[in-house]
């Protein structure tokens, strides 16, 4: 699973050997993240946001461990066990807000990787299944960050998870039971509240083993870059370490210096004043939003205020209530299919002019339903978040088909080598700067090695 | 002449290249270490537990002969006042004898104090040993007796017989007032 | 193919039922209605005072000023300690302010706080020990009610994080008792006093259940500093603020050393990256 001029692992003492022999696991680190793994040498910035995603994974893991050895899963002193952190507890105080802020630079990164791939096209053969890995890993960061935010217990966390696990109150039939089942009763309570910790302390380890697969996925292929062409030679990588671990490391370096500047000087800056009031399940505070990081899904939520009715009969087919689940949802559940929805051949935004256009205007679209999920229900928000909400779905479902079929790609260059040095001697015939047509590269793609190029060797 | 000059450049080159990774990689290793810090100390006693750690024991109830049993560190704590004659009998064993030599002074303190003052833990393996309690069994020695293994101790908290290496522990002790001493 | 031909039906489908069944009729309704106008009584002032000079925790080179703590816990121990508890503060905290410890013993001392007899174990009163919180006024919040006119006066220990801008939120509402802008009251109903409560513009419903406090030289300050409302109000908003994140210090200086260190790894990293990559971006100029 790797290019045939990668580097291979030689232990060089006899400890070494016999490990390797034994239980090969610097074998498959140096295949993974070193100088065993060839990767494309002309990676951008934005490529740095995977490292970064696992980075804050470890991070949110060592922190929440720490937590959870003082706090307690109990509404009647869980808020008081927070506080008991935050004052009593060594460096408690450091470890709560770096758990909290954590859990932001974490969606922060993910957002910047889940970007990159829409603009890069990441998700597009050979390399759907690290996509679908990179969804479901999304979705489980979801669940975890939610429950999590539960814990703390103050007014934000109960009646954010009230009105959460009142979604599924919408399901006809089945949803009322399904809630009180999720909840284990009527409101949120202690076994709600005990539930959600030992989920939330659970799944952060689902989603590590689901990043494995994501990088063992990513390994089959290799790296996808910038060009979106697809590694043909050995001058078109570069060896992981050093080239990559310094770059992330520096990166990583200075993405900390920006996250502890939130942690020490702005901790609550990202969250909201309500939470630190004692959860009352007989008071609703002024405005219920979920975490920044949820806002564009929860303007999606409340994007629906009508039903759907036959006009003029009165007879009503779906509620608004359950349209907003379905859409929020779905708004997801859709990136499950964007490797078939987007066919163009050539990969990278930057060799597709009309599909440029139309990320850019998404950029924008995620942009304002990002505010408009935070903003008060009311006009003009509803209004705004109405019409980003069409729009993401017709971004989606109906822009990115039409666009991959008829747009005229620019000319991509030969190799990676090319586009770096500005010229290939393999690339006979070419003209500098010139490259090779996208139906050829279409032909290039896996399934179609009949132009001779090097495919990753067993 | 002009290869040495060359090949003298390209080793200096190497050599600083390699000084500025040692550097950057010590710097994360720094960094790394200093994260451990908070991680470990967070496990220390937290502040509401390291300032509970004084406890206040009214003495002035209790008669001679008696012990009560007080809570010191989330430890059990036996308060003694013992009898004339429990000290003077203990004062006739000859405490260089004994597997952890302490005399009465050094368990009471100088002068006419009589309150003997214990960790209700048994040195051995930490359970609590009777004797404190009323109707409790008092061991060989007229004193204290641990059931766990079968520890005796003296009237004044001296390991005499069973696997305990030490006596019952003494913490320090000063008297708050005539009647409360604080114990820590 | 198929993928695509139904992601097109879905999305057109699920637009178009977005768009006629609930954007159409909003529009609709806001064509005709206009923009919703903000309720009157919602229209409190969120613009919060701050004192001259600012609070000296402020800025991330703030230091807590000492004296005014202790000014402040003065206030509340005369005056909010009444009605409002201060349940996550233990006297041992006080010590972080400034006081030594003997001074907190005695402090501690002079509060009563719930215990038991030892003798017959009925519930007392005992005066408080260092390690005791800060006593609760009300025994419960049914007690708390229907000794305040129906409404529960809150815990302050966390009021300055619990409020947006929570220290000066304090340090205005402690000033914001005056009258109703006549023309107001005369436009609208919502800006008439309701009997009990008290016209206050920095409060959410600008009507507040707590009468005005901080009269001046209601208390008596220790240290000579003339007690105006607007010391006291500063006082008190610093002491809160410290009472709800003790750690506010420590952190912000935590804070600067480990940002300079940050960047300084951050710059060998880059030096360090620079020299690795350095062969691989020469060949980009021949």
């Amino acid at each position: 699973m790797s290019f045939a001029w990668a580097n291979s692992y030689e232990p060089k003492s006899a400890f070494t050997k016999w490990i390797d022999e034994k239980l090969p696991l610097p074998r498959l680190v140096y295949n993974a993240v070193g100088a065993g793994y060839p990767v494309p040498r002309n990676l951008n910035y934005m490529w740095n946001f995977g490292v970064l995603a696992g980075f804050f994974l470890v991070f949110q893991i060592i922190t929440g461990v720490v937590l959870a050895m003082h706090y307690a899963a109990n509404t009647e002193v869980a808020f008081g066990q927070i506080e008991h952190i935050m004052r009593n507890v060594n460096y408690g105080w450091l470890l709560k807000y770096a758990h909290a802020n954590g859990a932001s630079f974490f969606f922060l990164v993910i957002y910047m990787h889940i970007f990159r791939g829409f603009y890069y096209s990441s998700y597009k053969a050979p390399r759907e299944m690290i996509w679908l890995l990179g969804v479901v890993i999304f979705l489980l960061m979801m669940a975890t960050a939610f429950m999590g935010y539960v814990l703390p217990w103050g007014q934000m966390s109960f009646w954010g998870a009230k009105v959460i696990t009142g979604l599924f109150g919408a399901i006809p039939v089945v949803g009322e039971p399904l809630q009180v089942w999720l909840v284990g009763g009527y409101a949120p309570n202690d076994s709600t509240l005990n539930r959600f910790f030992s989920l939330h302390f659970l799944l952060p380890f689902v989603i590590a083993g689901a990043v494995i697969l994501h990088i063992w996925a990513l390994h089959i292929p290799g790296s996808s870059n910038p060009t979106g062409v697809e590694v043909k030679k050995e001058s078109d990588t570069v060896p992981f370490h050093p080239y990559y671990t310094a770059k992330d490391g520096w990166f990583l370096g200075l993405v900390l210096s920006i996250f502890a500047a939130v942690v020490f000087f702005a901790p609550n800056a990202l969250g909201h004043a309500e939470n630190w009031i004692e959860a009352n399940p007989l008071s609703t505070p002024a405005l219920i939003v979920p975490e920044w990081y949820f806002y564009p899904f929860y303007a999606i939520l409340r994007a629906f205020t009508g039903d759907l009715t036959i006009p003029f009969t009165g007879i009503v087919l779906i509620e608004a209530k359950l349209l907003g689940v379905i859409a929020m949802f779905g708004s997801i559940l859709l990136w499950f299919f964007l490797p078939w929805l987007d066919k163009s051949p050539v990969r990278s935004g930057s060799y597709r002019p009309l599909f440029r256009i139309f990320f850019w205007i998404f950029v924008v679209d995620m942009a304002a339903l990002f505010y408009l999920g935070g903003a008060h229900a009311e006009e003009p928000y509803i209004l705004l978040s109405q019409i980003a909400t069409g729009w993401y779905f017709m971004h989606f479902l109906v822009i990115l088909p039409i666009i991959s079929q008829i747009e005229v790609p620019k000319a991509l260059p030969f190799s990676i080598t090319q586009a770096v040095l500005g010229s290939d001697d393999d690339a006979h015939g070419s003209k500098s700067g010139g490259g090779d047509k996208p139906e050829k590269v279409a032909g290039a793609l896996p399934g179609h090695d009949d132009d001779g190029s090097l495919q990753p060797a067993e | 002449m002009a290869s040495t000059a060359e090949d003298a450049g390209t080793q200096e080159g190497v050599r600083r290249r390699d000084w500025i990774h040692i550097a950057a990689i010590s710097t994360a290793g720094v960094g790394g270490a200093s994260v451990l810090f908070p991680l470990i100390s967070q496990m220390a006693p937290t502040a509401d537990v390291l300032a509970a750690s004084t406890t206040d024991v009214d003495v002035s109830s209790i008669q001679p002969g008696q012990s009560i049993k007080a809570v010191f560190r989330d430890q059990p704590l036996f308060v003694t006042r013992l009898t004339p004659e429990a000290i003077a009998e203990a004062k006739e064993v000859d405490a260089s004898s004994l597997r952890d030599p302490q005399t009465v002074e050094e368990r009471l303190g100088e002068g006419d104090n009589d309150i003997l003052v214990q960790l209700g833990v048994c040195t051995h393996l930490g359970c609590v040993p009777l004797g404190a309690g009323e109707g409790e069994s008092k061991g060989d020695f007229n004193g204290y007796f641990c059931p766990c293994h079968g520890s005796h101790y003296d009237s004044i908290g001296r390991i005499r017989k069973g696997p305990a290496p030490s006596n019952l522990a003494v913490p320090e002790f000063e008297y708050a007032s005539e009647s409360v001493i604080r114990v820590g | 193919m198929t993928i695509r031909l139904g992601a097109i039906i879905a999305g057109l489908g699920l637009t178009a039922i977005l768009l006629f069944w609930s954007l159409v009729p909003g529009v609709f309704t806001l064509a005709n209605e206009g923009l919703p106008e903000e309720p009157d009584y919602y229209a409190f002032q969120e613009e919060h005072l701050s004192p001259a000079g600012g609070f000296a925790f402020e800025g991330p080179l703030g230091k807590w000023d000492y004296q005014q703590l202790q000014r402040g816990y003065q206030v509340y121990k005369e005056v909010c300690s009444a009605c409002h508890s201060l349940k996550f503060v233990s006297f041992r905290n006080l010590e972080q302010i400034g006081y030594t410890e003997a001074e907190v013993r005695a402090e501690a001392a002079s509060w009563m706080v719930p215990g038991i007899d030892p003798k017959d174990g009925s519930s007392i009163e005992r005066p408080g020990l260092p390690t005791d919180r800060f006593p609760k006024p009300y025994a419960n919040d049914v007690e708390a009610r229907a000794f305040n006119n129906n409404a529960i006066p809150p815990d302050l220990s966390l009021i300055t994080k619990a409020r947006e801008d929570g220290t000066h939120y304090v340090y205005s509402l402690m000033q914001g008792y005056n009258e109703p802008d006549p023309e107001d009251v005369a436009e609208s109903p919502d800006f008439e006093t309701p009997p009990g409560l008290y016209f206050n513009e920095y409060f959410y419903n600008i009507n507040i259940a707590m009468p005005p406090q901080l009269l001046p030289d209601i208390v008596t300050y220790s240290d000579g500093t003339e007690a105006t409302t607007e010391q006291m109000a500063a006082d008190i908003a610093a002491f809160l603020t410290w009472a709800g994140e003790p750690a506010l210090i420590q952190r912000k200086q935590t804070g600067w050393f480990v940002i300079a260190f940050l960047l300084f790894a951050t710059g060998m990293g880059f030096l360090s990256y620079k020299t690795v990559w350095a062969e691989k971006k020469k060949k980009k100029k021949a």
